[in-house]
């Protein structure tokens, strides 16, 4: 079997594992005395499939494959790339860069001057840099925390409302259109006011919270599929086989919505930071650690937008916005044109292309003007 | 066919979220950790007012009575609210439908111009990237629309505060109106209103790039359809094929993008007005906010979920009569 060690792209094509696997057999024909098998119908399995090889497989179905398709991408590659420059920030970027204290160095130091301060200092002395790497663990966990409760709440909601229909449908998606009616900006800003001492402190929490009002367009999005998974063959099948609805739902349908999933837990998490930092900007949640809306509030209130030499201090938690957001927005593009097999056929064709927009009805999740 | 039954239901739905809004704020003032009335009554009192005249002027704001039981107290509320009595402003002392009634007009002044401009840009911008699809300008075009759809659209405001502001002086840097100006309909007036409004209204050209991007993959949908080629191989013109066939079917589907946007950006100006200092809907809840003003606060929630769930309802409602094509498949 070595030659599926080299990790060549014919690794996952079954073809090649059966070849090999004839290979041997012929191979092992040569040794024996070829007596052992009389009849067809008695031949067992004729070489062990060890639970590396069956590890390997599922890697190069699930890990490798989608990686490798992914990787062919440009935009997929630049917004991995960026995403994961993040990621290190936010835990190696950490532990290297010490975190930084009023009157530190001199106030309003210009970016790029020292090496000491490589992005400037605010007003009050401190490191732009370390303060917004030290920013960007606590914006991870939010959108850790807000992508996930987002998707998981909007997942098993439109999964069962679609799949059971009936009353358990009505109501559910009863709750599903408040839930989308009520304007959640507004929403965010009241409950983060009322639970403000949850908060403190608590990333997780922000997370949660911006969850709550998120999740409903989702939901909707899964339902709707749900109505048209829900008829094929393969689920009349387990339901004659008397697999319990619980198993159907989240082992054999959801696992065809994931692609879907997936391209909306990168859309979430954009939307996290967009209202978190606007959240913080505002003074309505209370913190402990500083993020980019605190640097953006703190520069607001130290009138850094009136004041030429500390344009910087706007300037830094500006651009840690937007660059994570533009390698959200790449990923969660390509995400869709790789899974997306409409998108996909289109795209032989034509090279240069954004798939975000393809969707049949317009998504509730990506409306324009929204924060 | 569309049914009296099905516009029926989704009126139904859009009181009932009404209703759950109603529900929810009142749960919230009422069941709330820390007590907010008892917090507000304690601050009157440090104020030197006698606590049993504080409890009276509460219980006149909130319009929820702490002493009846929750039922009775609830009942009341609801009739309250829906009788347009929302309670008093502790901040302003004055009735709190009058005082967003006040701020009202400016948000819808600036949301409706953002809405417009940035909806045709957007429009625009689209179709030419749909136009010309795999060339140079859709690459480009499609950079621009990534690049705005990933800028929130606070950083885009304080980016143009900044440079249109307070570095070239070209708009003023904040307020919604000019000073020392009669007001009225005179010229210095109205101008003054308008530049105060430019820079709010710029800052949604963010929006414009994920509504390029939409009417981008409209279009590009309805160029391969058959009835072009058809049109094609008649002879007709091409302004006639791209105003009449192509615009016409790819614009149809943005309608209920835009009226949600229009719910979606009343939620959003209360960011927009922080950042400009426009004294409108969205600035006089956070000022409400930060000054634990729960009467006004819970009153601008209010009236941002009626609009966002009027604006719902009347793209629901009308797109049947917008998109003929929609009326049959409801």
């Amino acid at each position: 079997m070595t030659r599926n060690d080299d990790r060549d792209p014919a690794a996952d094509d079954p073809h090649a594992d059966l070849e090999s696997a004839v290979g041997d057999d012929r191979d092992e024909a040569l040794e024996t005395d070829g007596g052992a098998v009389s009849t067809p119908f008695e031949v067992v399995s004729e070489y062990e499939e060890t639970r590396r090889d069956r590890y390997r497989k599922l890697y190069d179905a699930y890990v490798y494959a989608p990686v490798a398709i992914v990787w062919r991408d440009w935009r997929a590659r630049i917004g991995f790339t960026i995403v994961v420059l993040y990621v290190l920030m936010g835990t190696v970027g950490t532990l290297i860069v010490e975190p930084t204290g009023v009157t530190e160095g001199p106030a309003l130091v210009a970016p790029f001057e020292t090496l000491e301060y490589p992005l400037g200092t605010d007003a009050l002395g401190r490191d732009l840099f370390a303060q917004t790497v030290h920013s960007t663990s606590t914006i991870l966990k939010m959108v850790a925390s807000g992508a996930v409760f987002t998707v998981g709440i909007g997942t098993t909601v439109g999964a069962i409302a679609g799949y059971k229909g009936g009353m358990t449908d009505t109501v559910l998606s009863s709750i599903t259109d408040v839930f989308i009616n009520i304007p959640g900006f507004p929403l965010v800003m009241v409950l983060g006011l009322m639970f403000s001492d949850v908060i403190l402190g608590n990333p997780y929490a922000v997370g949660l919270l911006l969850s709550i009002a998120a999740w409903g367009g989702l939901a909707r999005a899964i339902r709707s599929q749900m109505l048209t998974l829900r008829r094929e063959s393969f689920v009349e099948a387990s339901q004659a086989m008397g697999i319990p609805t619980r198993t159907i739902v989240f082992k054999e349908i959801v696992p065809h919505l994931m692609p879907f999933v997936v391209i909306n837990l990168t859309n979430s998490g954009r939307k996290v930071i967009f209202e978190a930092v606007a959240l913080y900007y505002l003074g309505i949640l209370p913190f402990e650690n500083l993020n980019w809306g605190n640097i953006l509030q703190l520069a607001y209130e130290g009138n850094a937008h009136a004041r030429p030499d500390a344009l910087h201090w706007f300037l830094v938690p500006m651009f840690a916005i937007v660059f994570i957001s533009v390698g959200l927005t790449l990923l969660g593009q390509s995400l869709d044109r790789v899974f997306n097999p409409r998108v996909r056929a289109r795209h032989e064709k034509t090279s240069a292309d954004t798939a975000g927009a393809d969707d049949d009805e317009p998504s509730t999740t990506d409306t324009m003007g929204g924060i | 066919m569309l049914t009296i039954d099905w516009r029926i239901r989704r009126l139904g739905q859009a009181v009932f979220t009404v209703w759950a809004v109603l529900t929810l704020s009142f749960a919230l003032i009422r069941l709330m950790p820390g007590n907010i009335m008892g917090a507000m009554i304690t601050r009157m009192a440090q104020q030197g007012i006698n606590p049993v005249r504080a409890r009276e002027l509460v219980e006149l704001r909130m319009t929820i009575d702490p002493d009846k039981p929750i039922h009775i107290a609830y009942v009341n509320y609801l009739a309250n609210t829906l009788q347009g009595d929302l309670g008093e402003s502790v901040t302003y002392a004055k009735p709190v439908t009058k005082v967003l009634a006040e701020a009202m007009p400016w948000t819808l002044f600036v949301l409706s111009w953002a809405v417009f401009i940035s909806f045709f840009i957007g429009i625009a911008v689209g179709a030419l990237m749909a136009y010309w699809e795999g060339g140079k300008l859709d690459v480009g075009l499609t950079s621009y629309a990534v690049l705005m759809g990933s800028i929130p659209f606070y950083v885009l405001a304080i980016l143009l505060l900044i440079f249109l502001s307070y570095r070239l002086g070209w708009f003023p840097s904040g307020g919604r109106q000019p000073t020392g100006v009669d007001p009225g309909f005179n010229l210095p007036y109205i101008s003054g209103i308008v530049a105060h409004a430019s820079l709010p209204v710029l800052s949604m050209l963010v929006a414009s790039g994920v509504a390029s991007l939409g009417m981008r993959g409209n279009s590009i949908r309805v160029l391969g359809e058959d009835y072009l080629r058809v049109a094609r191989l008649r002879g007709l013109s091409d302004i006639t094929i791209s105003t009449q066939y192509v615009a016409r079917n790819a614009v149809l589907p943005m309608y209920t993008t835009l009226l949600i946007s229009i719910g979606e950006m009343f939620g959003g100006s209360v960011v927009l007005e922080h950042v400009f200092q426009y004294h409108g809907l969205g600035w006089y809840m956070l000022s409400a906010t930060h000054q634990r003003d729960y009467p006004l606060m819970m009153g601008g929630f209010m009236v941002i979920t009626l609009a966002l769930v009027t604006a719902l309802l009347l793209a629901d409602l009308t797109y049947g009569y917008v998109d003929p094509r929609a009326r049959r498949a409801q």
